[in-house]
């Protein structure tokens, strides 16, 4: 029996539970003695120009050893912008001449034990003249941020004036609205940190907790000026990343440079303050969503104005909003739809990638708009769903935006969930507690949406990664892999995949990860690429090493390669009936190192799709909703194993849920963070959320024989729209349209204020 | 410095601390025991939770002189022998865990709660877990594993 589709419980899971990970901040390593401790002074202020630095008297302080400025660092090359974006919106490693927003690194301060760096960072001087700051998505002032670009937008996926005013014409219903998917902090329970040295042989080796050490380690090399095989990066366990986890930040380059600097190795331990400043945020987008169709519930026109947020710097920021055009029209086959982005800079945290990074933006607003049309068209929005999706195709659909869909069932997807949920019978219990005016009201929202995983690196060639596969002498095998597990269980899920081709049991294969000198190639793990991509180079290099193998066997045999048989139970080669003629592979390892390195190379992204249905419950006297439910179809092709593939969809669920009712980066007027420690930013915990019902589900994809898509962001696509569209349909019967996210019960209930009192809500006071 | 005496997963300690010191970094940076992480500066997220006579507690926010004469219990003082504690094995074959960094915290406090409550319903589960953030799980499998763990351990006659 295979043992793939099995719920093989996770190898990596004993040491979790009874040593614990060994994340950065536990590493002990005898190239460690002796590291020093830097501390970051951060920005307080939003956006100033920086008139002086004193670093005298925190010189003079107990354990200091050295200060840093940006003026230290004049040798590292300034940041560029991401994406085709204004070239002069550059970004320093330490601040130079200007901060652009709060917890924005200024300068470094070592010391020799921890204790000290808190205390000597309140001794460096800073003159900040204090400048406006600039905050919401198109402020229309003249306060610059970057007075070289002369100009707050970074730049445009799309041409605003290619949009078409004729595009709704003929429509029957149109609607329009602008809603906010707003700022969230990625909050890994992990913050950052690293640790560095460099070798008497000028190399330097870096522990970064990081979603892909090959990217990191390019990127270091090129910033600290030295040839790539000059750095080693290593990721300990990393403790989470969603997104946050991947690529430069300036504060490991920072750590490295000291490191050299000072001829010591350096180590920096970040808190959960300045990890709620200085890490990237995620989403920040704002959405002006048009709709049309016909009365009878045909959509025929769709826009979508983005403007993204990017925060001070221009990192993720500037490529996000393309993937969020890409799925303008998600899994619908709307006639006419058009999309534009602006990417703007503000004076807060610089935007990254956060679980779905920039997919869920899109499913958001349609799923939005797809409500607000039913509405106003008084139709029920599952009926509306279902008569716009595309139907089911089993040859590649390409969209008006150019993405090429694999293979999809959006509609049976759809129907799937309602049943689950019992959606005819929910809708009677809403009628009848609306016709009773129940003070607890139920709503139901849905979201079907489509999404891109395992994307390519780059215009010609396909989304690859490579593995290497090998079995010893003992009967044991090592994988290494170019993806980069932070809690998706790839040590077990990698060694199902070899298991099956080789006959050798789990918990015989160890996988590797995370260390360039050992696997200098790889794409790490983001954008749910690494089962379909890295799991299929597994998978590739073990059937190549038995194609090896059966070669070697025969040749031992004399016997052609054609007649051997392999045996999984034996993990032996013999001859085909001649039981005696045996070669396992241990003797064969014995002989010669039995060892495949392979890349597998898909023909391009894979697209799972889904749908959700949440319910959920308002108390319309004070507007507190409760998530009662949340049933999802979540269809990423064949499930490797269901354990491993619900615990993504869970952790999806959760934070896209978390996203809809409680979490919020929040900034006063002037630009101060009122999120910046765990006590202010509302992290969602169990007590928020309900238990998930998931539905399988399985449409192969034929981009690879293991017939997978991505499932590590899909929970988060789905889960936040219905959510967010189950709080409003609880009061839609109030009048109520629309509510903004996170949609609390100040806001539900000014809704059903406004909404009574034939008013439009109260415009929104915070930057989000 | 202050002399402590204290029990830590059953062993005796006696060691001289500075006053300020806190108990979780006595557990990582004096005795090694680096299973018990530090996740906020706040006291909100609960992944330094560990055991003081048998009542979970926060060591972010202990004092490791307030310790003294007491017991400590972390993670890894749960194993017996090499197996699992119930409530590791729970976490185990529910697939409580992914990152693993909240999860000795989270432990510990199922272990805590259910001490208190050995059969909590799931929004009693929920709510004794409250002070504890997973940012992996959606808390599905955590709240699968503490009401496995529950039933476990009444089988186990505990």
């Amino acid at each position: 029996m295979s043992i793939l589709g099995t719920r093989v419980l996770r190898t990596e899971d004993p040491r979790f539970l009874t040593r614990g990970g060994v994340y950065v901040e536990d590493l002990v390593d005898e190239r460690l003695t002796g590291a020093v401790h830097v501390f970051f002074l951060r920005s307080p202020v939003a956006h100033a120009r920086i008139s002086n630095i004193d670093t005298s008297a925190a010189l003079e302080a107990p354990g200091v050893v050295a200060v840093f400025t940006g003026a230290d660092l004049a040798d590292l090359p300034p940041i560029p912008p991401t994406g085709p974006m204004q070239p002069a919106m550059q970004e320093r490693q330490l601040a130079t001449d200007k901060v652009r927003f709060v917890g924005e690194p200024v300068a470094a301060v070592v010391v020799e034990d921890p204790y000290q760096g808190e205390d000597a960072l309140e001794l460096v001087g800073v003159d900040y003249d204090v400048l406006p700051a600039v905050l919401g998505y198109d402020p229309g002032d003249d306060t610059l941020l970057f007075e070289d670009a002369g100009t707050n937008v970074a730049g445009w996926w799309g041409k605003p004036e290619e949009l078409k005013p004729d595009l709704f014409d003929g429509c029957e219903v149109v609607v329009s609205q602008t809603i906010v998917n707003q700022r969230v902090a990625p909050a890994p329970m992990e913050s950052r940190g690293a640790a560095a040295v460099w070798g008497e042989d000028g190399r330097l080796t870096a522990w970064i907790p990081n979603q892909g050490a090959q990217g990191l380690k390019g990127a270091l090399a090129r910033m600290l000026a030295v040839e790539s095989d000059q750095v080693r990066v290593i990721t300990p366990d990393v403790g989470g990343g969603f997104g946050a986890k991947f690529g430069a930040d300036p504060e490991y380059v920072v750590v490295s440079w000291i490191a050299r600097a000072l001829g010591r190795p350096a180590r920096w331990s970040e808190t959960r303050y300045e990890n709620l400043i200085g890490m990237t945020h995620g989403r920040a987008q704002q959405h002006t969503i048009t709709i049309g169709g016909s009365r009878d519930g045909d959509v025929q026109a769709y826009r979508l104005e983005i403007v993204q947020d990017a925060g001070a710097y221009v990192r993720a920021g500037g490529f996000l909003p393309m993937l969020t055009r890409l799925m303008t029209s998600g899994p619908y086959d709307i006639p006419r739809a058009e999309s534009v982005a602006k990417v703007v800079v503000t004076s807060t945290t610089p935007i990254g990638a956060y679980r779905g990074a920039g997919r869920p933006e899109a499913s958001a607003a349609l799923d939005r708009a797809i409500d607000l049309f039913a509405a106003e068209a008084g139709l029920d929005p599952a009926d509306v769903r279902r008569k716009n999706l595309l139907p089911k195709f089993t040859e590649p659909h390409r969209t008006a935006f150019g993405a090429l869909y694999d293979t999809g069932d959006y509609i049976t997807g759809l129907q799937r969930a309602l049943d689950a949920a019992g959606y005819a019978d929910l809708r009677k219990e809403q009628a009848e507690r609306r016709a009773r005016g129940d003070v607890r009201q139920l709503g139901i929202g849905l979201s079907s949406y489509v999404e891109i995983t395992g994307m390519g690196e780059g215009e010609g060639s396909g989304p690859n990664e490579n593995a290497s596969v090998e079995v010893h002498p003992d009967g044991t095998a090592t994988i290494l892999t170019g993806t980069s597990p932070h809690g998706q269980g790839h040590e077990t899920a990698w060694a199902m995949i070899a298991s099956e081709e080789l006959g050798i049991p789990v918990e015989k294969i160890t996988l590797k990860w995370g260390d360039t000198d050992l696997i200098p190639q790889g794409g790490g793990t983001g954008g749910s690429r690494s089962l379909q991509l890295g799991g299929s180079a597994v998978q590739q290099a073990s059937q190549e090493l038995i194609e090896e193998a059966r070669q070697r066997a025969a040749a031992q045999l004399e016997a052609n390669p054609a007649d051997l048989v392999f045996d999984k139970s034996r993990t032996a080669f013999n001859v085909a009936g001649d039981p005696d003629a045996v070669v396992p592979l241990t003797q064969l390892a014995e002989q010669e190192r039995l060892l495949i390195r392979t890349v597998f190379t898909g023909p391009g992204a894979t697209f799972p799709f889904g749908t959700h249905v949440a319910v959920a419950e308002v108390d319309i006297e004070t507007g507190k909703p409760t998530l009662l439910r949340v049933v999802t179809v979540d269809d990423a092709g064949v499930v490797l194993n269901p354990l491993l593939a619900e615990g993504q969809r869970h952790g999806g669920i959760g934070q896209g849920a978390a996203q809809a009712m409680v979490e919020e980066v929040v900034y006063d007027e002037e630009g101060n963070p009122l999120t910046a420690s765990f006590a202010d930013y509302p992290f969602v915990s169990a007590t928020e959320l309900p238990s998930f019902e998931l539905v399988d589900s399985e449409t192969p994809t034929t981009y690879n024989p293991l017939g997978v898509k991505g499932i590590g962001e899909a929970g988060s696509i789905g889960s936040t729209p219905a959510v967010q569209n189950a709080i409003i349909d609880a009061v839609a019967h109030l009048g109520v349209r629309h509510i903004d996210m996170p949609v609390t019960s100040r806001r539900v209930w000014q809704a059903i204020q406004a909404a009574q009192h034939r008013q439009e809500p109260p415009a929104r006071t915070e930057n989000a | 410095m202050t002399r402590i005496e204290l029990a830590v997963n059953g062993e005796k300690r006696s060691d001289e601390v500075e006053p300020r010191l806190l108990l979780v970094h006595y557990l990582r940076e004096v005795l090694g025991l680096r299973a018990t992480n530090v996740g906020c500066d706040t006291t909100s997220c609960g992944a330094c939770t560990v055991l003081l006579d048998g009542k979970s507690v926060k060591s972010c926010t202990v004092l490791a002189v307030q310790a003294s004469g007491q017991e400590v219990t972390t993670t890894e003082g749960l194993t017996r022998d090499g197996e699992l504690h119930p409530v590791q094995a729970a976490f185990r074959q529910n697939h409580g865990l992914q990152c693993g960094f909240c999860t000795p915290g989270m432990v510990m406090a199922t272990v805590g709660l259910l001490a208190e409550n050995p059969h909590p319903t799931e929004a009693e589960a929920r709510q004794g877990l409250e002070g504890n953030f997973c940012r992996c799980t959606g808390y599905h499998n955590i709240i699968r594993a503490v009401l496995a763990a529950a039933d476990t351990l009444e089988g186990a006659g505990e």
